[in-house]
């Protein structure tokens, strides 16, 4: 038994396949067509059936057997995948009719996806560009068999579109509405977000240098910053509304209003992170107030600004979305997700918010690289 | 010794009481002290006597509460803002974010020194330090001997006449320490700077110093002041002659008087 490496997760999908086998029809035409052999019915998984099991359990016995790694993860690959295909396009126009074996002969393919992810995880090349590889391999490999037990369970169990669409549909949304999403892109973030983000984190900033050089500000500014960063956003947008207008200005105003006290707040914990020593080192110089702030004090601030920084980019987005519910011009990621709501086109609402997730993903990742290059010397970033 | 050359440090009376939770701490109480151009001054004494506190006054780091000290003719203030010494402190305090040449170079921006000025101080004090080759190193890449001889070299780049030193070599093994104190010595007698120099090791002291001062606690105090008189070429091997050992006799004798408790 030397040859033999087994795996719960391939017996266990061999187990499930088997079960699904003995249970007998995938869908209800197929259960109907059984109970009736003299009638003729066309029926899901018609001449498909056979192979999907076949390709199934093929898969996981081979991965049981005494192979290198990189060849048992490429044949759970593509047994996995080939599996999910054939069952998602097998439901076409039979949407709501699976029964279990449907159900079990997914979970069998998912439990093939997961084993080929957890011996991928176990691999440790040397090489710098295929460790780079699979620090993307395996998180898209996960990532992509979230979506399609989404879309497998949706289109097999007949989910109401209200409730879930699956994400094919979302993804179809994207696609013939790039100029609607173009559209609320560039009002929402490259206006409203881009514009309050840069103003709200200045003025966090600049009021926490003043509050470091100005004592009575320190007493008197703090309070007040903490009590503008508890106003609620629901009760700021509408004034913000009628304060600036309609368009994106006031989406800004709410965008600055909630960045702003995480900026201040963190500066200002930054400024003190210095240690005694290093600030007596300067007083030894004779160094100035604004010496000692850009030679010792702002570099030594700069992972709280940073955090500021990223937890901003995604409180900005939020911000500017919700504020868009309290009246704007017929454009807008929040106007969008509004409107759509109220005419039923859930499919539209999900692909702004996959935008929105998107979009809120990049920003972060670009503030967090930045990070990575300013604060290099922080034993966070530099690893000990 | 102090009548032929001027006084770079003259305190007299000096106290310095610190306001705790706890009530009033005399860190130090009547202070008389006066030490010359070109010395090499020990302070050494027991945790809490009061000798880091001496050189934090003398750096005008803390302010004294009572008595006068004065620096190079002037208040520790004055002399501060005059630039008029180098602090070593007990932890190289580099800055991360700065390579080790950039890290020298520090107080020279400060002062606003040329930028070919720079480059030729940092050279010539990473040299004297035996740093030449890692000027573009960051601190934290370096041991902590090179960590700590790189905070030497700021403090000469600075190229002030006094140069302060707080247990400079306190968090280091004994070899790297033997090391650094013989290039220490060397560097003391290339410069004729004044230096003053806080350890609690008696081998230590005993081996760098023209001048002792044993200090003792509760009240900080000078309870004694040795004159050594060892010769100025020092070999590390000087540590087992008998006149060193007499001198480390009487700093030890100096330093268990001092004791107003029971160890």
């Amino acid at each position: 038994m030397n040859w033999l490496k087994p795996s719960w997760q391939a017996v266990l999908a061999i187990l499930l396949c088997l079960i699904a086998i003995a249970l007998g029809a995938m869908t209800k035409p197929e259960a109907t067509a059984l109970a009736d052999p003299t009638g003729s019915f066309t029926y899901p998984y018609l001449g498909t059936k056979a192979l999907t099991f076949g390709l199934a359990m093929l898969a996981a016995l081979v991965s049981m057997v005494r192979i290198p790694p990189i060849t048992e993860a490429v044949v759970l690959f593509v047994g996995a995948h080939l599996v999910a295909w054939l069952l998602i396009t097998g439901i076409n126009g039979f949407e709501g009719t699976a029964l279990a074996p449907y159900f079990l002969l997914l979970a069998a393919g998912w439990l093939l996806g997961w084993r080929c992810v957890a011996v991928l995880s176990s691999l440790r090349p040397l090489a710098k560009w295929a460790r780079t590889g699979l620090r993307l391999i395996i998180p898209a490999i996960f990532g992509a068999w979230i979506l399609i037990i989404w879309e497998a369970v949706t289109r097999g169990a007949g989910i109401p579109f209200i409730l879930l669409p699956p994400p094919s549909a979302i993804g179809a949304r994207i696609a013939n509405s790039l100029p609607v999403l173009g559209a609320d892109v560039r009002q929402t973030i490259f206006k409203a977000v881009i514009f309050g983000y840069v103003v709200g984190n200045a003025a966090g900033f600049v009021a926490a240098i003043l509050a470091d050089r100005v004592p009575f500000l320190r007493r008197g500014l703090l309070p007040i910053g903490n009590m503008v960063s508890a106003l609620p956003i629901i009760g700021v947008a509408p004034i913000m509304v009628m304060w600036f207008g309609f368009d994106w200005q006031s989406k800004a105003a709410v965008v600055i209003i909630m960045t702003f006290f995480p900026m201040l707040v963190n500066t200002v914990a930054g400024l003190a992170a210095s240690g005694h020593m290093e600030r007596d080192l300067m007083r030894t110089y004779a160094s100035g107030y604004w010496q000692t702030l850009f030679k010792l004090r702002l570099p030594a601030a700069a992972p709280f600004i940073f955090n500021a920084l990223k937890i901003n980019s995604t409180l900005a987005l939020i911000g500017a979305i919700v504020a868009e519910f309290f009246g704007t011009p017929v454009v807008g990621m929040g106007f969008r997700i509004s409107t759509e709501v109220g005419r039923m086109n859930i499919d539209m609402v999900w692909a702004e918010i996959a935008v929105a997730a998107l979009a809120g993903s990049v920003f972060y990742g670009v503030v967090a690289l930045f990070e990575r290059a300013v604060t290099f010397w922080h034993p966070s970033v530099r690893g000990g | 010794m102090t009548g032929q050359s001027p006084a770079v440090v003259s305190a007299s009376k000096l106290g310095l009481t610190f306001q705790t939770n706890d009530g009033p701490v005399q860190a130090l109480t009547d202070v008389d002290l006066t030490i010359g151009k070109g010395e090499f001054v020990s302070f050494i004494g027991p945790s809490g006597c009061g000798k880091t506190t001496l050189l934090r006054v003398i750096a005008d780091l803390e302010k004294p509460t009572s008595g006068s000290i004065s620096v190079n003719g002037m208040t520790p203030e004055q002399a501060r803002e005059k630039r008029a010494y180098g602090y070593v402190f007990q932890a190289a305090a580099l800055f991360p974010w700065r390579s080790i040449e950039r890290n020298v170079a520090l107080p020279l921006e400060i002062i606003g020194l040329s930028k070919a000025e720079q480059v030729e101080r940092i050279k010539r004090t990473l040299d004297l330090v035996n740093l030449s080759g890692f000027e573009k190193k960051y601190p934290w890449q370096l041991s902590g001997g090179m960590q700590q001889r790189a905070s030497i070299a700021r403090a000469l780049a600075f190229d002030a006449d006094l140069l302060l030193m707080d247990e400079p070599f306190g968090a280091l093994d004994e070899i790297v320490r033997d090391h650094l104190n013989k290039q220490l010595l060397e560097l003391w007698e290339r410069t004729n700077k004044t230096i003053c120099f806080v350890t609690h090791s008696i081998p230590e002291a005993v081996y760098l110093s023209t001048r002792i001062v044993v200090m003792s606690p509760r009240p900080g105090r000078v309870s004694d002041v040795i004159e050594s008189t060892l010769p100025k070429e020092r070999p590390l091997h000087i540590r087992e002659t008998p006149e060193f050992l007499a001198i480390a006799a009487r700093v030890r004798d100096g330093l268990h008087a001092g004791h107003s408790y029971e160890d």
